[in-house]
């Protein structure tokens, strides 16, 4: 029930195929689709390829070295994850670009003619998304290495392994539910995503939705469109789940010793420390920085800070309550959706769950209009209804409401909350709920007792990165926001589309601190699951 | 099942908070709702200085026009909305042409805006005015040469452009004015001119004046009050703005207008609030008025444009008809899509 509620939207949308405006397509076909399509399987490849790299490559680095500063570098490297991408998109276009700082002194230095590469591209697109989206393969990973246990690596390394080759062979095949997960992740943020692209001139497939609909006006031709998102996304779950493989990857025995930490030295270690460094660096430092002196540049105008006085914390407050409601009833839904596919491993429950976890495939804006249809029918199917029985007009009950918006936002990012719960249950391993069961237990205190315990970890996990998710997202709240109901992310955008760096740096560098505490619980989440770690 | 409870705990609360607003709404003071696509300018002394006059509230909700006129659109007759805020002509004749606007008689609109800024039947009104224009760096280039947007179809433009991509709805109405002057066919073929140069495209006006003036391009398509305000901030900013087309149909002007809702609750006060607004109080060139807060052209004729933009000179506009920008819009995006402009 909870799948259908989810997948309604989903559902109203792949209808609107059946009635395809045929001469739309032949022009799509003829001028900007292929390029479109083209652009996203770039985007994504590139995307897919750094931040597997950056995500596993840095999580075996601060997991199985020791190396200065590797303490700090293990949870700071998450931090990105708090910047949104549109945030970075702008922030490095200001700072790379012709006019910015970094090309005017290159110019000063060596002479006007030096060729310098063009941020505004493909590339520069690819890159910002790569730093902004690894933190997702980081965490994930992270976790996985954490809790293989030593055994299986000190048996590899007896048999004569150096540890580069272990990492390869034996680790990283191990840690795979988590790689492909937290890329799966990565992707479909990246494919969904219109407002960085915009910055860098890239037209993918996202930034086409949003063209048809609003410079074409045409709300049919755009929701079709967007139906081609749906295929992308089905090849992208089913590429998920056969990367998965159909092994368990639980191991049993919980209390094992993690894989011991080797400590670096020579060249080594100043070239890991380097690495992480150089990554962080770019990833976070360089943004904050930037927006922390654009604020400041800002607030030193006195006009200026008396207008912001008036509106800032209202801002705050509202985004803060919308991310924390989003989450919790994200993680609640999630945690009925999980159970029930456990229960019932029938086809039926797991296409429901594929078809749940479909709106993360979704860009915002085609979400919030299949929600709105929907919230709209049920608003006028209730008003003539209670019109015709008790004569009353009750009004807009949902449209314009905050309950559309959170619905929204439910269906869009119900995989984050899904895959992070998900992925703690399937640790759980089948033994312990059949002894439960065979004890007398019934199912829902099997649930109570026996996996909200254990997957506890997970659920605080979801639910920080849904707040974290909903406070960056953009497009949906755009369209749905009730009256008065505007969030930082909607103010940052509006003030970065106008170039106004300096206004758009305050919101930016709110969404960026407040974005870190959900971060920084996640941190202490994942530490506190580590085996030998107290729980 | 636990998602059951909470659902029916959230329409009882939604149900709470409407009637709660609804019987609040009456019992305030007067208030007019306003949808609005313009962000920048600081609008809120302004609307302060109508609530201390009129007793009348200003609250705005902002957006991206598309989005807004969506929700419009949902929302029908329940709209909160009393009035419609739009920074592009197309917007309000879309907004109009599709009922959402409802006719206005008012002989103080009629004295205080001219006929050519008003639509036929009174849906919507401008209140400021937007030129977009050639801006070029002076030594790099000889201002003779690109004065008019079909010269810089030349190829010795070559690499040396920088415009706005074809997703902004300046462009958009900007190509549409080409192909209601032109006619599609020679319309594309300017597009295609354009796109034959390899303009560097740039999603900021702003950054656009940058570049020209750090030597990126030397020169470009952007709207008047951006180089406005980057003179306010620096008066020795080097880049200069000719008027496009003045030997000819004239410079393309756009507009930023208003007009009341069709299911509007508080008319009057909408009424009001636009008559305020395009008086001299309103109009004022300086921050505290609507056209001045952004350096726009004050569309009452009886007031004076900000010094800054004063000093680009005077100008004659394209006399395109406001309803033509919309109707254009999307033949000018495909048209653009056909030319090969990103």
């Amino acid at each position: 029930m909870v799948a259908a509620l989810v997948v309604v939207p989903v559902v109203l949308l792949v209808a609107r195929l059946l009635h395809p405006t045929g001469e739309v397509w032949a022009q799509l076909w003829s001028t900007i689709l292929p390029e479109m399509i083209r652009n996203t399987l770039l985007l994504m490849l590139g995307v897919a390829v750094i931040t597997l790299a950056l995500g596993s490559g840095l999580a075996w680095l601060v997991t199985a070295y020791r190396f200065p500063g590797s303490r700090v570098f293990d949870w700071a490297l998450i931090l990105p994850l708090a910047v949104p991408t549109y945030v970075m998109g702008f922030v490095y276009m200001a700072t790379f670009d012709f006019a910015g700082p970094v090309q005017t002194t290159l110019r000063a230095w060596f002479g006007a003619d030096i060729a310098l590469p063009n941020i505004r591209s493909g590339g520069g697109a690819i890159l910002v998304m790569g730093l902004t989206l690894y933190p997702y393969v980081y965490f994930l990973a992270r976790a996985a290495f954490r809790e293989q246990s030593s055994s299986t690596f000190d048996a590899a390394r007896a048999m004569g392994y150096t540890r580069l080759q272990t990492f390869f062979k034996l680790v990283l095949p191990l840690a795979r539910p988590s790689l492909v997960a937290g890329v799966t992740l990565a992707l479909l943020e990246a494919m969904t995503d219109f407002a960085t692209v915009r910055f860098f001139n890239f037209r993918t497939m996202s930034e086409g939705v949003v063209h048809v609909w609003q410079g074409m006006m045409n709300r049919d031709a755009a929701i079709e469109l967007s139906a081609l998102f749906l295929f992308f996304a089905l090849a992208i779950v089913i590429l998920e789940r056969l990367l998965r493989g159909r092994s368990r990857y639980y191991q049993p025995g919980r209390r094992t010793r993690q894989i011991p930490r080797v400590k670096l030295v020579g060249w080594r270690k100043w070239a890991a420390a380097a690495t992480c460094t150089a990554i962080f660096g770019t990833a976070f430092l360089l943004p904050a920085a930037r927006l922390v002196s654009w604020t400041v540049g800002d607030l030193s105008n006195a006009a200026t800070v008396n207008v912001l006085k008036t509106v800032y914390l209202g801002y705050v407050f509202r985004t803060f309550a919308l991310a924390a409601t989003a989450a919790v009833i994200a993680v609640l839904l999630a945690l009925i959706l999980a159970q029930g596919t456990r229960m019932n491993r029938g086809r039926f429950g797991l296409a429901a769950t594929r078809l749940a976890t479909m709106g993360y495939a979704l860009p915002g804006a085609v979400i919030a209009a299949g929600a709105l249809i929907t919230i709209a029918t049920i608003d006028r199917t209730v008003m003539s209804a209670s019109e015709s029985l008790f004569g009353i007009n009750p009004g807009l009950l949902l449209t314009g409401s905050i309950a559309g918006l959170l619905y929204a936002y439910v269906v869009r990012f119900m995989a984050v909350a899904y895959n992070s719960v998900e992925s703690s249950m399937e640790k759980v391993t089948p033994n312990m709920e059949e002894a439960a069961r065979t004890l007398g237990a019934t199912p829902a205190r099997v649930m109570w007792r026996v996996h909200l315990p254990l997957i506890k970890v997970g659920m605080a996990a979801g639910a920080a990165l849904v707040f974290v998710d909903v406070m960056k997202e953009l497009p949906a709240t755009i369209l749905l926001a009730p009256f008065g109901m505007e969030t930082l992310s909607m103010w940052t955008y509006m003030l970065a589309a106008e170039s106004l760096w300096e206004s758009a740096a305050l919101p930016s560098l709110t969404i960026v601190i407040v974005g870190l505490i959900p971060v920084m619980l996640l941190m202490r989440v994942g530490r506190m699951t580590t085996p030998g770690g107290n729980q | 099942m636990a998602y059951l409870r909470l659902a029916s705990r959230y329409r009882a609360a939604s149900l709470a908070v409407f009637l709660t607003v609804a019987c609040s709404g009456a019992a305030d003071s007067p208030v007019v709702n306003i949808y609005s696509t313009r962000h920048y300018g600081a609008m809120e002394p302004m609307y302060a200085g109508f609530t201390t006059e009129t007793g009348i509230e200003v609250r705005v909700s902002h957006g991206n026009m598309h989005a807004l006129l969506e929700r419009l659109r949902a929302e029908g007759e329940q709209t909160v909305a009393d009035a419609f805020f739009a920074v592009d002509a197309g917007g309000l004749w879309l907004a109009a042409n599709d009922g959402l606007l409802q006719s206005v008689e008012s002989a103080v609109l009629e004295q205080n805006i001219p006929e050519n800024l008003r639509d036929p039947e009174n849906r919507f009104f401008a209140l400021s005015q937007r030129v977009r224009s050639i801006a070029y760096m002076p030594g790099r280039v000889d201002p003779s040469e690109i004065s008019t947007y079909e010269a810089l179809t030349d190829g010795k433009w070559r690499g040396r452009l920088c415009l706005r991509p074809s997703t902004n709805v300046y462009t958009q109405s900007l190509v549409a004015s080409l192909i209601a002057a032109h006619g599609e066919a020679r319309a594309e073929e300017i597009v295609r001119g354009w796109v034959a140069n390899e303009p560097e495209y740039i999603d900021s006006d702003t950054r656009i004046l940058e570049t020209i003036a750090a030597g990126g391009c030397d020169a470009g398509i952007t709207n008047h009050y951006y180089l406005g305000r980057l003179l306010k901030a620096n008066p020795d900013f080097p880049v200069k703005m000719l008027w496009a087309n003045q030997d000819g149909r004239g410079v393309h002007r756009n507009v930023s207008g208003i007009g009341v809702t069709a299911a509007a609750a508080h008319r009057e006060n909408a009424i009001k609030l636009i008559e305020w607004l395009s008086g001299p109080v309103g109009q004022a060139g300086d921050d505290s008025g609507l056209p001045g807060s952004n350096l726009e052209f004050p569309v009452n004729p009886d007031v004076d444009p900000h010094p800054i933009i004063a000093g680009f000179g005077p100008w004659t506009a394209d006399p395109m008809p406001l309803a033509e920008y919309g109707r254009y819009q999307a033949d000018a995006v495909r048209l653009m899509e056909r030319a090969g402009y990103r």
